[in-house]
């Protein structure tokens, strides 16, 4: 793969400040500042509860240079739908409509909104950004911890015990024109999903996967690289479906074992050789399955 | 132009003259056909507005939250149970001072399951920040949901009609439908001066510290107590221009009255006619009617019901534990009266769930009252129409 330089792939213009309230190597600051760049100024944001209702900054203060709309935990995707039908009616087709949730506000308490306006085919961007848990409260397990993790509420002699929700097949299966998954450690394919997305019109779906330093039980600076790590193990592959039938992997995936990237993890440090070992032939399995999907589409 | 039209229809007519430009709604009992007519007036073109067809009603405001935000006209309608899945955006539009007018087909609440009338689901709304006008007959119903609009978007807070299931919702009445531009010029469209713009960005709803949460409380309150003038004035202008004037409460002829009856939607017209009988026959009875219940119109109140001797309030509603909820607001309203000029006051808990009030249960109200020297408080609300 030639390498790309992201000054050349990415927007230079900057849509948020860096005096936002994140937690130092938060990977969903970074997320939202590279999706910003890829759909540019005229994108306003719904921000239901989740960390982001904090990062945004206190009233009347706001980290980003557009217009941003705070609402309840469960109510991103019909918020969005709404502010998308009064820009119509009064005639603006430009402004992008993008709701910004956490794992909690879309894979748990936003689920039932977000398919009934996937299932409508509403014209916006519904970015999650996915730390693997309700941090913003101090990580307890969501529907998008995956097994084995540590949380305040999944404790290490009982931990998660359910397998991550298939957020991405849920949202394919809606058949929605466009659905990625991304991760910022990956900036140049997240940005031109971003601007993939914001060519199409109807509902368009990404899983960002955002490294949390406190929550996730590693260090600050340690972010991008267990977010790599992430994407060359197979554990959070990097790919796009269309129209929920065409899907494809983005970059190529080593086979790169599970076990350094789960070891760096506070959180997963009770785990035995075994539970790893699950947790690999977990991976594997998934991406077997995501394989035939690929080779089932165009 | 007259038609017979049935409440709901009165609804819808009131917001197609309104010109609501975003309309997010899902099915209810006895809700429904406000939105079915709306749904063909948008998909045949008499109605340029985008009509969500959401998944639940706590999507239906919240998707007009975010359209009223983005400063367009939004309306949404329910029923009982939709309406208590709401709260919690109810609250979002109250306190976000975004100005969604919805109508609430009132519906007793489950369980057991009634799709009948009666006011505990509006009433469990009070604290949410809604203007609340509870309707008598189909006209009422379609000035006051243009009147709604124009409310709303005068004080930046949201207005909730409320018309009696059934009573209202599915009755046919002769309605007078007002012409297109004469409301025009009532109502202008909406310019918010405060909106989700990307060419003057801000961010609203954030994170509120203690030191200007209660400032932005007092402010909604602030709105709240202008909204009884505001009302008053846009009443005023609608009867200038349209001649048919509905006001914050009605008093019936309560000339030299000793007995006041108490009375909100569609109880009123049957009262009405047991204060005819009751004056005929040389009784000082009169009757006041609610229409604004938030803000309570306690100044108006006060005006209307001092030096009355005896007062009795119909409740269709019931806050188990206390009692009817129209009479404990109208106890606190008038407790400042000076002793000589107090009425007492007698709830009367009636008609929940759909039972008939008819004109022999009002009676047997105002026959029960007790006599002002019991005082007020002496009692517990009487519920009237029980079965042994």
């Amino acid at each position: 793969m030639s390498q790309v330089l992201f000054r050349d792939s990415i927007p230079r213009e900057e849509l948020m400040d860096p005096g936002h309230l994140a937690c130092p190597g938060c990977g969903a600051a970074l997320a939202m500042r590279l999706v910003l760049k890829g759909l540019g100024e005229k994108t306003i944001v719904a921000l239901p509860a989740c960390c982001w209702t904090i990062i945004a900054g206190p009233w009347p203060q706001s980290s980003l240079h557009v217009p941003l709309f705070h609402t309840a935990f469960e109510t991103a995707a019909a918020t969005a739908s709404g502010i998308k039908a009064a820009l119509s009616v009064r005639g603006d087709d430009e402004t992008t409509v993008m709701a910004w949730a956490g794992d909690g506000g879309t894979f748990d308490i936003g689920l039932q909104a977000l398919s009934g306006a996937a299932e409508r085919n509403e014209d916006f961007l519904y970015c999650c950004y996915d730390n693997e848990a309700y941090m913003n409260t101090g990580i307890q397990r969501s529907s998008a911890t995956p097994w084995g993790a540590w949380t305040t509420t999944t404790p290490a002699s009982h931990p998660e015990s359910h397998p991550k929700k298939d957020i991405l097949a849920i949202m394919a299966a809606h058949r929605i024109p466009y659905a990625a998954t991304a991760c910022v450690a990956y900036p140049d394919d997240l940005v031109a999903k971003v601007q993939r997305a914001k060519a199409t019109r109807g509902t368009r779906f990404m899983h960002i996967l955002a490294p949390c330093p406190p929550g996730w039980r590693m260090e600050d600076d340690e972010s991008i690289e267990l977010a790599r790590m992430a994407v060359r193990s197979r554990v959070f592959p990097l790919m796009e479906v269309e129209d929920g039938e065409r899907w494809r992997f983005t970059i190529e995936h080593p086979r790169e074992p599970v076990e350094p990237y789960i070891r760096r993890q506070g959180r997963f440090r009770h785990l035995t050789h075994e539970q790893v070992a699950r947790i690999q032939s977990d991976v594997d399995a998934r991406w077997e399955r995501l394989e035939r999907r690929v080779r089932q589409g165009v | 132009m007259k038609k017979v039209i049935m409440g709901n229809h009165a609804v819808s007519w009131g917001v197609k003259l309104a010109r609501a430009e975003v309309i997010a709604a899902y099915p209810i009992t006895p809700q429904t056909q406000v939105v079915e007519a709306l749904a063909e007036m948008c998909a045949d073109g008499r109605l340029d507005a985008r009509f969500i067809k959401v998944e639940s009603e706590h999507s239906a405001m919240a998707a007009c939250i975010g359209a009223s935000a983005t400063g367009v006209r939004a309306f949404t309608a329910t029923s009982s149970q939709g309406l208590l899945l709401m709260h919690e955006m109810l609250h979002w539009a109250g306190s976000g001072r975004l100005p969604v007018v919805m109508a609430d087909i009132n519906r007793a609440v489950a369980p057991g399951w009634s799709i009948w009338t009666d006011q505990n689901d509006s009433l469990a709304q009070r604290d949410t920040g809604w203007i609340q006008l509870y309707c008598e007959n189909n006209q009422d119903v379609l000035d006051t949901t243009i009147q709604a609009f124009r409310l709303a978007e005068t004080v930046n807070l949201p207005v909730m009609i409320v018309l009696d299931a059934f009573f209202l919702s599915h009755t046919s009445e002769p309605v007078d439908i007002p012409e297109p531009a004469d409301v025009d010029a009532f109502l202008p469209r909406r310019d918010a001066p405060l909106k989700l713009d990307v060419k003057e960005p801000h961010a609203f709803g954030s994170l509120t510290r203690p030191e200007v949460y209660m400032e932005m409380r007092l402010r909604q309150q602030e709105a709240m107590e202008e909204s009884i003038a505001a009302l008053e004035a846009i009443d005023v202008e609608w009867g200038r221009r349209f001649g048919r004037r509905w006001g914050a409460i009605e008093c019936y002829r309560t000339e030299k009255a000793d007995t006041v009856l108490v009375t909100s939607g569609t109880i009123t017209s049957t009262a009405r006619t047991v204060v005819d009988e009751r004056r005929a026959r040389g009784e000082k009875v009169g009757l006041v009617k609610v229409r604004m219940f938030r803000p309570f119109p306690t100044g108006l109140l006060r005006a209307a019901l001092a030096g009355v001797r005896r007062v009795a309030v119909l409740d269709r509603n019931i806050s188990p534990g206390h009692g009817g909820i129209f009479a404990e607001e109208l106890r606190s309203a008038l407790y400042d009266l000076e002793p000589a000029r107090r009425p007492s006051v007698d709830g009367f808990i009636v008609g929940l769930g759909g039972r008939d009030v008819t004109p022999q249960v009002i009676a047997e109200c105002l026959d029960r009252v007790a006599p002002e020297t019991a005082g007020v408080g002496a009692r517990e609300d009487l519920w009237v129409g029980i079965k042994p």
